[in-house]
Order: C-alpha cells, then structure tokens, then sequence
C-alpha cells in the first residue's frame, strides 16, 4: 500500500459508465470516460449542464445514490480499485486518500455543530488518535493553512460568510492529505472576488500538499485561472482534454471551438456566438458521434460511427471524425 | 448576555397571561345574561322543580364574590386580585369546593398519566421517524409508515374501547377503569405503586397508541427534508460512519421542530386527555372538564382554562430558554 500511496499517478480512471436507471431506459450520464491524474497536476472539467461532470464526480467519491449505477470501467485510485472495494473501505478511503470539496458550501456544515468538531470528527472516523490538545493544534493549523483564523475553530456555520464556510470546506477536504481533490463548482454560490480568493487558496493547499485535483465548473475563466489541463464534457462523454493554453489558444473539436467562440473578449468588439440547438437526450443519444445534431462540420460519417479518440499531439486527445490515423494514433479506451 | 433575553421573554410569558386572562374576563361579560342567575336557572330545571337546598346562597355568594353590581373595572381589578390568589371561585358540580381545590386533587393524575404518555409517545415516535426517514433502512421497515397512519387516524376513543373490551372482557388481565383500587389504602409503598400503574396501562396504551403516529410523520417529514441538506452530503464525502451521520448530522438538526412541538404539548398537558379519561374513568383533570362542561360549570371550566393559558405560556417560556442551547442560529441576543 505505501507504494501505492505513493504513487505518482494517484487517479486513473477508465472508460467509466455511469447510467441513471429511469423507467424509460437508462441515462448514460457518463459513458466512456477515461482520464489520468498525476500528482500535482490540476484538471478542470467543462460542459453545459447534463454534460455528466457532477455525476463523475460523485463517482470517484463513491457517493452516487439509486438509480445511479456505474455500469462498467474501473477508477484506480493509488492503484487499486474503488469498485472493488465494499462499503467500509470506500468510507475509509474517503478524506484519507480522496477528499471532495462540494458545491455550494453555504448549507454544507452542520448548523449545530462547532467548525472545530467538524474538521475533527472526519478524522477520528478515520482512526486518528491524539490528544484533545493535539486535535486543537491540527484544526488551527488547517484553518490558518486555508487563510481563516484559528478562532473560526470555535464558531458555528452561521458565524460565517460563504467564502469563509467554502474555506472550512477546503481544510476539511485536506485534513488527511489526500492525493486527489474534487471540487465541484466550488464557488458556484460565492460572488466573483471571492470566487477568485477561494479558487487561489484551493490552488495554493494543493500544491502544497501535492494532491491531485479536478475541478469541475462551467466558469472558463476561473478554469483558466486554476486548471493545467481542460476536459471539454459533452454528453457524457469527453470531446477534447489538453494543456489550458492550447485548448484555449488552438481548440480541436468544434464543440470546444464554438465554446471557445462564444466567450467574451475585452479586445475584440465581435458579436459573442452561442451554439445552436439543446444538449442530446442521453436516454436515447443520437446515432454515430453525439454531437453531430449541433456540429457545423458534421459528415455523413458522424451520423454513423462513434469518434475514437485520437491524440493529436502530444497530451492532447479529441473524439472526432475531422482527425484521421494521418492526425493521430488511436488511444484505446 | 442572556439577562436582556430573559427579561424579553419573561415579559413575552406575562403578556400572554395577561392577554389570555382578560379574555378569559371579558368573553362572559359580553353575554347579555347575568351569567350567575342563568346558572341556577338551569341548574333548577335540571333538577326537575325538587327543592335543592344551596340555591339562594349559591347566588348569594356567586354575587358577592364576583360583585356582580360593581363597575367593570373594579370587576376587572378584583378578577385579577383573585387570580393572583389562584382563587377561581367555587365549583356548581361540586359546591362549596373551590374550583382550585377540584383542580389540584385530579392535577396529579394527569401529570402522572398524559405527562409520562406525552413524552413517552413523543420520544417513542421521533425514533421511529428517524428510523423509518434514515434512507439506509431497509425496504421492509417501510410498512411501518401505513401502520403509523392507521393507528393515528383511528380515533383514539375507538381504539380505547377496542382495548378495554380486549384486555377487560375477553382476556381480562387488566381494571376497566379508576386511577387505583378503591379497596386498596393510598400509601407510598410497593403494592400502591404497582396497582396505580395496573390502572394507567390501558389508558397510557391508548394515548401513545394514538398520538405515536403524529410524532413519527412529522419526525420522517424532517428526516427526509435533513438528508437532502447539503451538509448530509459533505459528511458522507469525509468518510464519516453511518452512526455519527445518523446521530450527529441528520437526527439532531430533525430532532429541533419536534422540541418545540413536545414543549407546546407538555403545555396542554394540564387539560387532561378528555376522552381517555373519560372513556377509563380516570380521576383527571379531563374528566373534571368533561364533568365541568356537561353540567355548566363555568367556574370549573374556566380555573381549568386558566391553568392551560399558564402551563402553556410557561412552557413556552422554558423553549425560549432551552432552544439557543439546541440551536446555536438563536442566541440569547435581543437582536
């Protein structure tokens, strides 16, 4: 195990499906997703709303309620599997190994109880014997890493303002130095200089306790800001992961240029694009390539087959029909 | 920090006694009737024309108490001068006692009997809410919620004969009604204890049995609203066990309504549970309503709805007092 901890790639997902099991047939939420995380390195997932970036997240958490099912695939975690472990050692391995940073965290501490006990409660869960003393020590230096006072210990949730209450959701989630952190939509609720506070300090504690992280959010600009690589989400499936420069600067799949089109930009005066047409119905997804329904370049081909997913250049992989073998090796899912 | 809180409250608390008592003086007096003479009137014909001795004096004495000539405000003053005495004039049923003699000799058999039945079927049903809105329950738990709702709509009179004639007439293992054996000389020994409590069972059956539904519906409502609350969420991500997440997370924050709501019963304990007393012949604060009412005893009714206002207002008094300590979102502050 302590290689494992070690490991340098603590997060390997693969080809994970993940399907919401409805009266009329399953929602492929997520279907095909494979992704790997090295220590330190910080990925964003971006996708509209349904995309399936939430539903993966609470996958790695192991957190996903009926009638979520993960259907296939496997999420290697340090190196062994979550899916084959039973309830207790997921319970265990969470905060331990992967910590989660939730979305919206106004409502996310218990309103009764003392911010102190909720930092101190996961770890005695988690089988962390010290003295009260000791206990005290660890929560003030964990709230003082995360820029809160030590005296935020002895308050409660409603004391707070929501970025202090995302702050305590921060120290929480690197209270037992996991290698992977998820934040989802971490500041969904918070104003945006706040936004901007919070998302530097998620970045600042990472890098200094060397997890890994995703962070998933439709915000690009705060994905710019926080994330080394970028998955573009669609459909469930990913359309197109890179380095941030380049998906930004020299975007692959349309999908990722039209969304890339349809940001803002203070130096140019053009009109702002949106893309036409509303996201696929993941009960029954359409045939071939999931998004040819929407796509401006869309070939016989794409109503067909499903794109592989080609690397086209060094750490940048796309699912579409417009790259042949000429553009880039095939990765196996 | 708390004197200015308490202060607020306390006079919060004599507000209402104040409110309630003077509508508790001004309803009766908005009847154009002279309230004493109505009574004997009717208290004469029921008596079909036979001669009852205490009538004259009965007026007399209702007449000068209440000083029924005076001016209103010396009314109102002198209503307010007897309260504070406890003083609610004398019982028509049970003439000459006072009304605060009557209540105070069936006081006791009502704390005893719906005071332990209301926190009992409280504490009881809260735990079964919390169990039965607790989303890892199994499955076949969850026949419990219709059987709950069976049991609270059936009105409680309904199911009190159902048990008197099953545990008095077909398996008759239990008395039919009385607070003790008559037979038996009240003592503080064993053998009086045990026999008082031979009594209350079918009646304290009938209460919890009754109310249990009412405290397990609401308490499965705010189980299911706290397990959707986005903090349930965050402690299932730290990984923490199911019993603290049960216990800690989603059974305390559900448990604040029901606090309130079993503050607010223990209130209105003092009315007595009427039809179980009634229907158990239990010597209670009900049934002395329930005597009270039938024959106009409107001196009776209204001690008894004096003591009601007052355990009520006190007993709000005492959730103000308690709930900051449960709900640290309500300080002692006045702001």
């Amino acid at each position: 195990m302590t290689t494992a901890m070690a490991s340098e790639t603590p997060l390997v997902v693969k080809d994970l499906q993940v399907y919401y099991h409805t009266r009329r047939g399953p929602v492929k939420a997520v279907d095909g997703v494979s992704f790997e995380l090295k220590r330190g390195e910080r990925l964003g997932l971006v996708g509209e709303s349904g995309s399936g970036k939430s539903t993966i997240a609470l996958a790695l958490m192991m957190a996903h309620k009926e009638p979520a099912r993960i259907e296939g695939g496997s999420i290697l975690l340090n190196g062994s599997n979550l899916l084959e472990d039973n309830d207790e050692q997921v319970r265990l391995r969470r905060l331990s190994e992967i910590a989660m940073v939730p979305q919206g965290a106004l409502n996310s501490l218990n309103p009764v109880m003392r911010i102190r006990d909720q930092v101190i409660d996961g770890l005695k869960d988690h089988n962390v014997r010290m003295s009260d003393g000791e206990f005290s020590q660890r929560v003030a230096e964990l709230l003082e890493s995360v820029g809160l006072d030590r005296d935020v210990a002895s308050r409660f949730p409603h004391e707070l303002s929501g970025g202090m209450k995302q702050r305590v959701a921060i120290a929480i989630a690197i209270s037992m130095n996991p290698s992977v952190i998820i934040a989802d939509e971490p500041t969904s609720a918070l104003d945006v200089v706040v936004q901007k506070q919070v998302v530097q300090t998620l970045r600042e504690v990472q890098e200094r306790i060397g997890a890994a992280a995703i962070m998933i959010g439709h915000d690009m600009g705060l994905m710019a800001q926080f994330a080394s690589r970028i998955g573009i989400m669609y459909g469930g499936k990913i359309a197109e992961i890179g380095p941030v420069a380049d998906i930004f600067k020299n975007p692959k799949h349309p999908y990722t240029q039209l969304l890339i089109s349809s940001l803002p930009d203070t130096r140019s005066k053009r009109r702002l694009e949106g893309i036409p047409g509303l996201p696929p119905s993941l009960l029954r997804p359409p045939p071939g390539c999931i998004f040819h329904t929407r796509c401006p370049e869309a070939m016989e081909v794409c109503m067909q087959e499903i794109p592989a997913t080609r690397e086209l250049d060094e750490n940048r992989f796309a699912a579409c029909h417009l790259y042949g073998d000429e553009d880039g090796r095939e990765v196996a899912l | 920090m708390t004197v200015d809180y308490v202060l607020r409250r306390l006079g919060m608390f004599v507000l209402i006694i104040f409110v309630a008592g003077t509508l508790n003086f001004a309803i009766p007096r908005l009847r154009p009737t002279n309230p004493v003479e109505e009574r004997m009137n009717q208290l004469l014909q029921q008596a079909g024309g036979v001669h009852i001795a205490n009538v004259e004096q009965m007026i007399e004495r209702y007449e000068e108490r209440f000083g029924l000539k005076n001016p209103l405000w010396l009314q109102y003053a002198n209503y307010w001068i007897a309260l504070s005495r406890l003083d609610f004039g004398q019982s028509i049923a049970y003439f000459p006692a006072d009304v605060t003699k009557e209540v105070r000799r069936a006081m006791p058999w009502t704390l005893g009997l719906v005071g332990v039945t209301t926190v009992m079927a409280a504490v009881i049903g809260s735990f079964f809410g919390a169990w039965l809105g607790w989303t890892r329950t199994p499955i076949a738990i969850s026949f419990v919620v219709p059987l709950l709702l069976i049991v609270t709509a059936v009105p409680f009179y309904l199911l009190g004969l159902l048990m008197l004639w099953m545990f008095t007439v077909f398996w008759p293992i239990l008395p039919g009604g009385g607070a003790h054996d008559p037979l038996i000389a009240p003592a503080l020994d064993l053998r009086t204890v045990l026999d008082i409590v031979k009594h209350a069972i079918l009646p304290a059956g009938a209460i919890i049995l009754s109310s249990i539904g009412f405290w397990g519906l609401g308490m499965r409502g705010m189980m299911v609203t706290t397990m959707g609350d986005d903090f349930i969420k965050l402690a299932e991500f730290k990984g923490l066990k199911e019993r603290r997440i049960f216990v800690r997370y989603a059974v305390r924050n559900a448990l604040l309504p029901q606090v309130t709501g079993l503050a607010i019963n223990l209130g209105f304990v003092v009315s007595g549970s009427v039809l179980v007393e009634v229907l158990f012949a239990y010597p209670g604060i009900g049934n002395l309503l329930y005597t009270a009412i039938t024959s106009n005893d409107y001196f009776l009714i209204q001690g008894v709805l004096m003591y009601v206002i007052f355990a009520v207002g006190l007993m709000l008094f005492v959730v103000d007092m308690i709930y900051p300590l449960i709900d640290p979102r309500i300080r002692y502050r006045s702001a």
